[in-house]
């Protein structure tokens, strides 16, 4: 079934891919795909991790070559020049890790590689006004002579997307955009999105936020397993009916039903005024088989806070205790030992060795009950392996692949195993399903619900609101820095927590 | 495709992925001993192999010490300086005739070496881990300093073992053999199995690579990451303590010229044996194939007459560059 038949749309088709197939060292990844993107429309691609959408984009945008089908651009049909060189064509790439040389300007990242001369000469001065074009056509207030290192994260974003269109870009592709992205900064991107749309650039927009895409994009296409599913408007759509198409069976409820603890359960973590440099006066509690929630805006302080807990960070002053046992500042191992355990949102540079094994991986962190006086035993740390594929249902073809070429979702669920395998009793979970499936969610809510119900006291950190709503009994919001907001039963809800967030509302925490 | 197939498939991906950069060195050296046995007969001989293996323990022992440096990510320059300073401090120690007795005094100069040695790689460990100093200028400054040290101690001259005694006791170090044989090949052997033990079968050895390959997920995992570091770079100084320990039984004497560029050959050494410039990879046994490949090529530039043996050290520069490309180029097809 061609998509053209379904929806009578505006613009004519600029890309499209005809029947592609790919293949990795004889497993195939994608099967006879079709795709066209319009100009002026945004497209979003879905699908599970491991559907084959990056393999997809690689491949619209020439980094990677088909193993058989073809790329046609305008009509004609074209084979992509890899590495890049297609950008010279108007198709770019943004990529999920930003590109940009942290120690160089807003108008040197913009001008790298095809920098503006006269007489040989830099001319810095037209590529400044050049670079300010740009912005102010984006609406960015972003200064053009800043350091690329001193700017957020949106605004990197911001930067990418001047880069692409400075280069005349006609299709741009946006590989999970707004991962790092608070709400407002979300926002604001798909403003500037939505106005480049309307002067004609096309859009693929690859995200696992179905609110977004609902609210972003013109068209959708699913893939599921490598295969193409459907492309449909999106306005005919809604959010449950393309999870399904993703995950093409029923989901059962997203969330498992929520265990409130007795109020009078052991206090299994107590932080009484701690400040770090930025995080100040915070204080909560935790109490066995609770899961605690910590929203907020990025860069409200959560992370930093919850480092300063698990000893990864010092504190300026504050203290922690952990049942019963108050843990000296700075110290990972005293947090460790009382049986305390922090879960990295940063999975891939701070969580797990991509080029090690899964073993490796898994172990790194227990050591210690694989061996006696330093010597390790490899049956043991397999038989772990072993355990943790079963209760986590890790799936790989090959158990001796490295973990950087394991799927987000299997990532983040040998990451929460690693992170177990230290048995500790109170865990903090910084942003649980960043950049994964709907069906890997899921798992992981129903594992970290199970967690709970074992009389384990968790805390879960999350920008996305309606995980830490559909999962804690309690959630603490968090602004600039302080907790400004302890919410509890009815009182949870998006524009609640919002309030807080944002600043409108503020109530002093016991 | 038949499941019989598509298991062959996997297998032969497998066997490509997992072992062409543990077996390039190997592959090399077997290639090194034909061409060798090409270009003289008596080059394959017990005897010359026997000979160039000896000769090869001095870097062999000390890159082992730099393998764990390396794939904890750091780098030593300083070990051949520190060659030169630890030997003149035994020798010194030997002829100040504080014991008696030459056995006593021998046995209190191999741990008064070993301590030495220790003391002067936990410096290096200490500079760049506490001081927070880049490896490479950390022990580049301390390779003038253990140098410098060096030349004064000996005035610009030669420090010479002076006992004829202690000489007579001590030669057996380096020129004897236990059961045929010859003592620093049985050196490097045990330092080597003691170094693979540590390197892949304990929690040591697990840190240095999980350090060496990213230093924050490890500090994320709870590891001591300085202290990791530090202890490389004593586990390196005790090497260089051991290589000197066959050292100077050899000739009984050093100057201010010993070991230079060592450095060079030990860090030629690990590269050639497939451990990672940048960390995270470490491999004891190319190590030791390395160290061995870089004395055989000298050996047979010595036997063949085409290439003067005074180029020796520009092929040991070549040799490094050209297998950091090798190396790259494997990466790249995995």
């Amino acid at each position: 079934m061609s998509s053209e038949t379904i929806d009578a749309g505006a613009g004519a088709v600029v890309l499209s891919a005809r029947r592609i197939s790919k293949s990795f060292n004889g497993v195939q990844v994608l099967f006879s795909v079709n795709f066209d993107l319009r100009a002026g429309e945004i497209h979003a691609l879905m699908g599970e991790n491991g559907a084959g959408k990056s393999t997809l984009v690689k491949i619209l945008s020439g980094f990677e070559q088909p193993t058989s089908g073809e790329i046609i651009l305008d009509g004609n049909p074209v084979k992509l020049p890899p590495n890049g060189a297609a950008e010279a064509l108007g198709i770019v790439i943004i990529h999920q890790e930003f590109n940009l040389a942290e120690h160089l300007t807003v108008t040197e990242s913009l001008f790298l590689g095809r920098e503006v001369t006269r007489f040989g000469m830099l001319d810095r001065k037209h590529m400044r006004a050049e670079t300010r074009r740009v912005l102010d056509l984006l609406g960015s207030h972003v200064d053009e002579n800043a350091m690329i290192s001193s700017l957020s994260i949106a605004d990197k974003q911001m930067v990418e997307i001047a880069k692409a269109i400075s280069r005349d870009a006609r299709v741009v592709f946006m590989d999970e955009p707004t991962a790092v992205l608070s709400r407002e900064e979300t926002n604001y991107l798909f403003k500037q999105v939505r106005k480049l749309r309307d002067q004609g650039t096309s859009f693929v927009f690859v995200s696992h936020k179905l609110d977004e895409v609902m609210e972003l994009t013109d068209r959708v296409t699913v893939l599921r397993d490598g295969q193409w599913i459907k492309t449909s408007p999106t306005a005919i759509l809604d959010g449950e009916s393309i999870a399904q198409l993703m995950v093409g069976r029923e989901l059962s409820k997203l969330f498992p039903a929520k265990t409130e603890p007795d109020v009078d359960e052991e206090i299994m973590l107590s932080v009484n005024s701690l400040s770090t440099g930025y995080v100040r006066d915070a204080s909560f509690e935790v109490r066995k088989g609770e899961i605690l929630g910590f929203s907020g805006m990025i860069g409200s302080g959560r992370t930093e806070l919850m480092e300063a807990v698990a000893g990864l960070r010092s504190r300026a002053s504050g203290e922690v205790v952990i049942k019963g046992e108050t843990v000296p500042s700075g110290d990972v191992h005293a947090a460790n030992r009382c049986g305390l355990a922090y879960m990295t949102k940063d999975r891939k540079s701070k969580g797990l060795l991509l080029n090690s094994r899964m073993t490796a991986n898994l172990t790194l962190q227990s050591l210690e009950n694989h061996g006696k006086l330093g010597y390790l035993n490899p049956a043991s740390e397999a038989a772990a392996l072993e355990r943790a594929r079963r209760r986590f249902d890790i799936r790989v073809r090959d158990g001796n692949v490295v973990a950087g070429r394991m799927s987000g979702g299997n990532q983040q669920k040998l990451l929460l195993a690693k992170v177990m395998e230290t048995e500790p009793d109170i865990i903090i979970i910084d942003e649980p399903t960043r950049g994964i499936d709907v069906g890997t969610k899921q798992q992981i809510y129903h594992f970290i619900s199970a967690l709970a119900r074992d009389g384990r006291a968790i805390i879960v950190v999350s920008s996305e609101m309606p995980e830490v709503i559909g999962l804690c009994t309690r959630i603490a919001v968090m602004r600039e820095g302080r907790i400004v907001g302890m919410l509890e039963g009815d009182e949870i809800s998006e524009q609640e927590i919002m309030r807080y967030a944002a600043g409108l509302k503020k109530k002093a925490v016991a | 495709m038949s499941v019989n197939e598509d298991t062959r498939e996997v297998r032969r991906r497998n066997w490509r992925d997992v072992d062409l950069r543990a077996v390039a060195p190997f592959a090399a050296l077997v290639l090194l001993l034909i061409l060798g046995a090409i270009v003289n007969p008596n080059f394959i001989g017990i005897n010359n192999l026997a000979n160039v293996a000896t000769r090869s323990a001095f870097i062999a022992i000390i890159a082992i010490g730099a393998t764990f440096v390396i794939s904890s990510g750091d780098l030593d320059l300083s070990v051949g300086a520190m060659v030169a300073f630890v030997a003149s401090l035994m020798i010194l120690f030997m002829n100040s005739g504080v014991i008696a007795d030459p056995a006593l005094m021998l046995t209190a100069a191999v741990a008064f070496t070993l301590v030495g040695g220790a003391a002067c790689g936990l410096v290096n460990g200490l500079i760049t881990t506490v001081g927070r100093i880049e490896p490479f200028i950390a022990t580049l400054g301390t390779m003038g300093i253990y140098r410098g040290l060096t030349t004064w101690l000996s005035q610009g001259g030669a420090i010479t073992l002076r006992d004829p005694q202690l000489q007579e006791l001590y030669r057996p170090a380096y020129f004897g053999s236990i059961l045929g044989l010859p003592v620093p090949i049985a050196v490097i052997l045990a330092v080597t199995c003691v170094a693979a033990f540590i390197l892949y079968r304990t929690r040591y050895g697990r840190h240095v690579v999980a350090v060496g390959s990213n230093s924050d997920v490890a500090r994320y995992s709870g590891i001591p990451v300085n202290r990791v570091r530090t202890i490389a770079f004593v586990i390196q100084g005790l090497c260089v303590a051991i290589a000197v320990l066959l050292y100077v039984p050899r000739l009984g004497s050093t100057s201010a010229t010993t070991g230079i560029l060592w450095e060079l050959q030990a860090i030629t050494a690990v590269v050639v044996g497939g451990t990672a410039l940048k960390g995270g990879a470490g491999r004891v046994w190319g190590t030791i194939c390395g160290a061995f490949i870089l004395e055989l090529v000298g050996n047979i530039m010595l036997l063949s007459n085409f290439i003067s043996e005074y180029l020796i050290g520009a092929i040991q520069g070549a040799i490094i560059i050209i297998a950091m490309l090798v190396q790259r180029s494997l990466v790249r097809k995995s």
